[in-house]
């Protein structure tokens, strides 16, 4: 599938982009990822949107048959949606969190569907939270407050690397 | 019409959307999200649902004409529905998706043509009035006006 990713930022922004968290989304649905998007450029970060859980194992290079690249990579944040075709969120929640070097990255479930089960499920299963779609503004700023206290984007697996905490 | 008039329009016609059901409090969300830097971000979710609503539509439409219906094929297709225009805020549009997917998990055939009928009926009221909506945005910012936002909250 063509443009299966899309990255943006809001040129408005003065700091450094390296410094802006990066947001990486998953949902099936075009109006939730153009909503998310504008969400979390909003609330200056960077985001990139994928079509489902698949493109987002892929970008971190944990789909099967990959060797793991972490050199460039920093990812901030995870949100998916649940309900997606192929992989659910919570399976793509547990690949992540059986990472060694992944599952560092706070990753949060939304969906539609209000189920307790569900929403367990998927606590259990490591996210950082679960919330109901559809996404505002003050999820976007709650979430973001999730990105802040993680100092390190990303745990490299290298020891002896040089960490700017 | 000069700019003032044009805004008085714009907030009364979007509050009587608001009242009269066709669109929730997560248009306003949206519509709170639009800024200088991205002035067109309303127009271009509402394109875009358009676009997406009218393919939804048409598989429906197919879908429900077979000799055989696919109801989880169906299902898949109200779901998705369901949840673009509530991510709008098409509220009329998102309670006729709820009322469909009842009668997909029933498997009762003439509920879900019924439904169909409610759901393209709904969904293309709401899109006359937000086209009519943008385009009077578009006038009021061709007049150099702007989109008095605030005025809704009170």
């Amino acid at each position: 599938m063509a443009n299966s990713f899309s990255s943006s930022c809001s040129p408005s922004m003065k700091f450094d982009f390296d410094e802006k968290p990066h947001v990486l989304a998953a949902d099936d649905n075009l109006i939730d990822r153009k909503v998310i998007e504008r969400l979390f450029i909003n609330s200056t970060c960077k985001v990139t949107t994928t079509e489902n859980g698949k493109r987002v194992l892929e970008y971190l290079g944990l789909a099967d048959g990959q060797h793991p690249n972490h050199n460039d990579l920093k990812v901030n944040l995870i949100i998916t949606d649940y309900s997606m075709p192929g992989m659910t969120g919570y399976e793509l929640l547990k690949r992540i969190k059986e990472s060694p070097t992944m599952k560092e990255i706070p990753v949060v479930v939304v969906s539609s569907e209000n189920i307790p089960t569900r929403i367990n499920q998927c606590m259990q299963g490591g996210a950082q939270e679960f919330l109901l779609k559809p996404l505002r503004l003050s999820d976007a700023t709650k979430l973001r407050c999730h990105i802040k206290k993680l100092n390190n984007p990303l745990q490299g697996g290298f020891a002896g690397e040089d960490d700017h905490a | 019409m000069e700019v003032g008039q044009m805004q008085r329009a714009w907030v009364e016609y979007t509050r009587s959307l608001f009242r009269e059901g066709f669109l929730d409090a997560q248009f306003q969300q949206l519509q709170l999200l639009q800024d200088e830097s991205n002035p067109d971000f309303v127009a271009e979710v509402v394109s875009l649902f358009f676009e997406d609503s009218e393919r939804l539509l048409a598989d429906l439409t197919f879908v429900l004409e077979q000799q055989n219906i696919d109801f989880k094929k169906v299902d898949a297709h109200v779901h998705q529905f369901k949840g673009s225009s509530s991510s709008i805020g098409a509220q009329r549009v998102k309670n006729d998706c709820i009322a469909f997917r009842n009668f997909c998990e029933e498997q009762n055939i003439e509920g879900c043509l019924r439904c169909l009928q409610q759901v393209k009926q709904d969904y293309y009221l709401v899109k006359s009035k937000l086209e009519a909506l943008i385009r009077l945005e578009q006038q009021i910012v061709a007049a150099g006006g702007s989109i008095p936002m605030e005025e809704l909250s009170s």
